[in-house]
């Protein structure tokens, strides 16, 4: 009995120093590293004010999330690690994984819970796709149109971008085969299921490419996401890619003429890592900011400032409206039942192990 | 100037058809815009050799067929695009009433030497023709930026009510959304605290080196001055990534110190060029009188030798501060996000969301550039007629 007592008394001590040893030990000062733009004021007014309100940290905002890769690579090999939380790709998660260049996570441990009780593994369900990837957010690359350069028949089905004779003008495609290499195959005839099988083969990549070619004289290739917002919006381009977000923001906020084309949208998702080998202070600091940032009411609020669907099963309902228009998200979902009619899942496994070698044939058939 | 030659009127078969080639390239722009070049082409000409016809000998009262052309062609203008087409209208009035008469009373010839054949006095106007193209290739950019910087929608696009001059297409909510962004602010502060601080550091360092590197009797002088040049050589990408593993073992990645260091790593090769060049024609037996008068070495230089070398010491400052504010690649490198400079938020705003707060920023820059260069000017006329070298 006395033995108990003083196990619990001892071990609840140790406990209380602890927390009290890690809300001590917290640095002050972190640095957040994002995309840009509409989704960068998502992230700030979601999870960046409130945590700071909170904690009264100092958060140092950097939007380097396009070279993450690169950078990591250079500074831990420089030993040197500036940043404490990093927004990625699923892609890049693999490989920054791989390389041990990302922490390893314990989800149950280091995630908060789901309001509903569920435990965060089952929360996130599979968006959980490495140890090291913390989901936040379920977005699409899919395509925009101008209403007013299509005629009378707006375009329903991915393959209208091959058809340059109903659809005459510029379209905008991503500079990397991701994406468009799987359009390519599937309107070439190529059954869905099929498409990764196929392109593991160097005649699955030569096919893709040879569709690519009939229209690649009509293509406007662009790097990153505001670039076919600004086509369209110039009317430059008819159709272009980019992420669902930025085509709402094109529609909804600035109230362009141009509409959304969910069909063959390409589900990817997008979370945070942190960098391997911060000191004992900053990882505390950061995994105390993952807690908050991705519990079920964060992810709910991002969803009001920008159209990406949480990766929580438990945010899914407490999605609301537009913080500035009104207008209720729920519909602008790339994960709505009627978008998701015809979705194509990204496989990032594949992505993780071929990039690098479609990558270069992809480049040098640009150059062509 | 004044008129060199007596004039005389020309032939119509001149004139028209000069008038008519201008007319031709006239009409190739707005045949163009409108749907058709060759079209355009022949009916610029056939109308502009027309109206020269007209200005020349139905209207005998220049004035009268100037400002009618002006009007003719500004209802005209007005008809085909509204409140643009009236200022490109009158543009056109203007250009083509002044050429006309400018051709027929034969003034062309007024203003070069009489000698000159007829090749050379058109040699003269096209080489001035090319100098003014040349112009507005460089100047055209810079000028577009201006207007689309108060595009009241997020886009770098001429909108339609932009182009019809309604209020409503423009905007000051780019230049608000530049003073009331944390991001915009921090990055004019960084600017502002780190490029004096590396401009004075080059500054410094450059001069001392310039000096040491003209003594006769230094060893080495060549190879040190290569190395030091350097940075201005090498590409900046290669001097980045070296700066940025060198400057990690040290802990300077990442630091206020870091990235001023780096900037006047790249800032001093400017000022030993140009200090190097001033102390060219410096007399060497100026400070050994001043030794020889008693003054110290360190006399000597603030008083005989720097204030004769100091237009090239503030040239080279001036190039310096301007390596330092414009730069992007070493400062991605060596900085961290809180060093992010102007260019680099413009950078990483151009990237990630073209928005037009990037444009008006870019006009505030100009303006500030202008402003500088103005004063610049103005105290070196002021200096050079306080010293007599002016006649103004």
């Amino acid at each position: 009995m006395k033995l108990t007592k003083t196990l619990l008394a001892t071990s609840a001590l140790t406990v209380a120093s602890g927390m009290a040893f890690a809300d001590a030990h917290m640095a002050n000062e972190m640095t957040i590293v994002s995309w840009g733009g509409a989704y960068s004021n998502s992230q700030q007014k979601a999870y960046n004010e409130p945590y700071a309100e909170k904690t009264g940290v100092k958060i140092i905002n950097d939007e380097s999330s396009a070279d993450a890769v690169a950078k990591l690579r250079a500074m831990s090999e420089a030993g040197n690690v500036s940043w404490d939380v990093v927004d990625v790709t699923a892609a890049d998660s693999f490989r920054l994984c791989d390389e041990g260049l990302a922490m390893e996570i314990n989800f149950d441990e280091m995630l908060a819970k789901g309001d509903d009780g569920s435990s965060a593994t089952d929360d996130f369900g599979g968006t959980l796709i490495n140890d090291c990837f913390i989901p936040q957010i379920v977005f699409s690359t899919t395509f925009g149109y101008r209403t007013d350069m299509v005629g009378d028949t707006p375009p329903t089905s991915v393959c209208s971008i091959f058809d340059t004779e109903a659809y005459p003008g510029k379209r905008a495609l991503e500079k990397r085969p991701i994406g468009n290499m799987e359009w390519a195959l599937l309107c070439d005839g190529v059954e869905k299921e099929a498409i990764y099988d196929l392109l593991e083969t160097p005649e699955g990549q030569q096919q893709a490419l040879d569709k690519l070619a009939t229209i690649k004289d009509d293509v406007i290739w662009w790097n990153a996401g505001a670039d076919t917002p600004q086509l369209l919006a110039d009317g430059e381009v008819v159709i272009g890619s980019t992420y669902n977000g930025r085509l709402f923001s094109v529609i909804e906020e600035q109230d362009q003429p141009v509409a959304m084309m969910w069909d063959g949208q390409m589900f990817d998702i997008d979370g945070w890592i942190i960098p391997a080998g911060l000191t004992d202070e900053r990882k505390a600091r950061a995994l105390d900011y993952i807690m908050f940032a991705t519990d079920t009411q964060r992810l709910a609020d991002q969803a009001k400032y920008i159209s990406y669907g949480p990766a929580r099963a438990s945010s899914a309902p407490l999605v609301g409206k537009h913080a500035d228009l009104g207008i209720d998200m729920a519909q602008h979902m790339p994960t709505d039942p009627a978008n998701a009619t015809n979705v194509f899942n990204f496989n990032y496994e594949f992505w993780a192990d071929y990039r690098d070698d479609i990558d270069a044939k992809f480049q040098a058939w640009l150059v062509q | 100037m004044a008129a060199l030659t007596p004039i005389s009127r020309t032939k119509p078969v001149f004139y028209l058809s000069v008038v008519a080639a201008f007319g031709a390239l006239a009409g190739l722009f707005v045949g163009t815009a409108q749907g058709s070049g060759p079209l355009g082409i022949v009916i610029g000409a056939i109308a502009m050799a027309a109206v020269a016809f007209v200005l020349t000998t139905v209207i005998s009262n220049e004035r009268v067929g100037r400002l009618g052309l002006m009007l003719l062609m500004a209802i005209a203008g007005w008809m085909f695009g509204g409140i643009p087409g009236i200022v490109v209208g009158l543009a056109f009035g203007w250009f083509f009433a002044w050429l006309s008469y400018w051709l027929y009373e034969g003034r062309y010839r007024a203003k070069v030497p009489p000698y000159l054949t007829g090749g050379q006095v058109l040699w003269h106007y096209t080489f001035r023709v090319i100098c003014g193209a040349i112009f507005i290739f460089l100047i055209t950019p810079i000028l577009v930026v201006m207007p689309l910087s108060f595009n009241a929608e997020n886009f770098f696009t001429f909108t339609p009510e932009m182009l019809r001059f309604d209020p409503a297409g423009y905007s000051l909510k780019h230049y608000r959304d530049f003073f009331s962004n944390q991001d915009w602010q921090n990055a004019v502060r960084n600017s502002i605290r780190i490029a004096p601080a590396a401009t004075l550091l080059s500054v410094g360092f450059g001069t001392l080196a310039a000096i040491g590197l003209s003594q006769p009797h230094m060893p080495f002088r060549r190879v040190i001055m290569a190395i030091l040049i350097s940075p201005m050589i090498v590409p900046l990408i290669i001097s980045a990534a070296g700066m940025y593993f060198f400057y990690s073992r040290i802990g300077l990645q990442g630091t206020y110190l870091g990235v001023v260091l780096a900037h006047a790593a790249l800032g001093i090769p400017f000022v030993i060029i140009t200090v190097t060049a001033t102390l060219v024609g410096f007399d060497n037996s100026l400070t050994r009188a001043a030794a020889n008068m008693g003054a110290s070495p360190v006399r000597t230089f603030f008083k005989v030798q720097m204030p004769l070398i100091l237009p090239g010491v503030i040239s080279g400052g001036l190039f310096a501060f301007i390596t330092s504010f414009d730069e992007v690649v070493v400062v991605l490198f060596v900085g961290s996000a809180g060093q992010k400079t102007l260019p680099w938020q413009m950078f990483t705003g151009l990237r990630e969301q073209i928005s037009p707060t990037i444009l008006a920023v870019a006009t505030l820059l100009v303006g500030i550039s202008i402003c500088l260069l103005t004063t610049l000017e103005f105290l070196r006329r002021r200096s050079e007629r306080l010293r007599g070298m002016s006649p103004s």
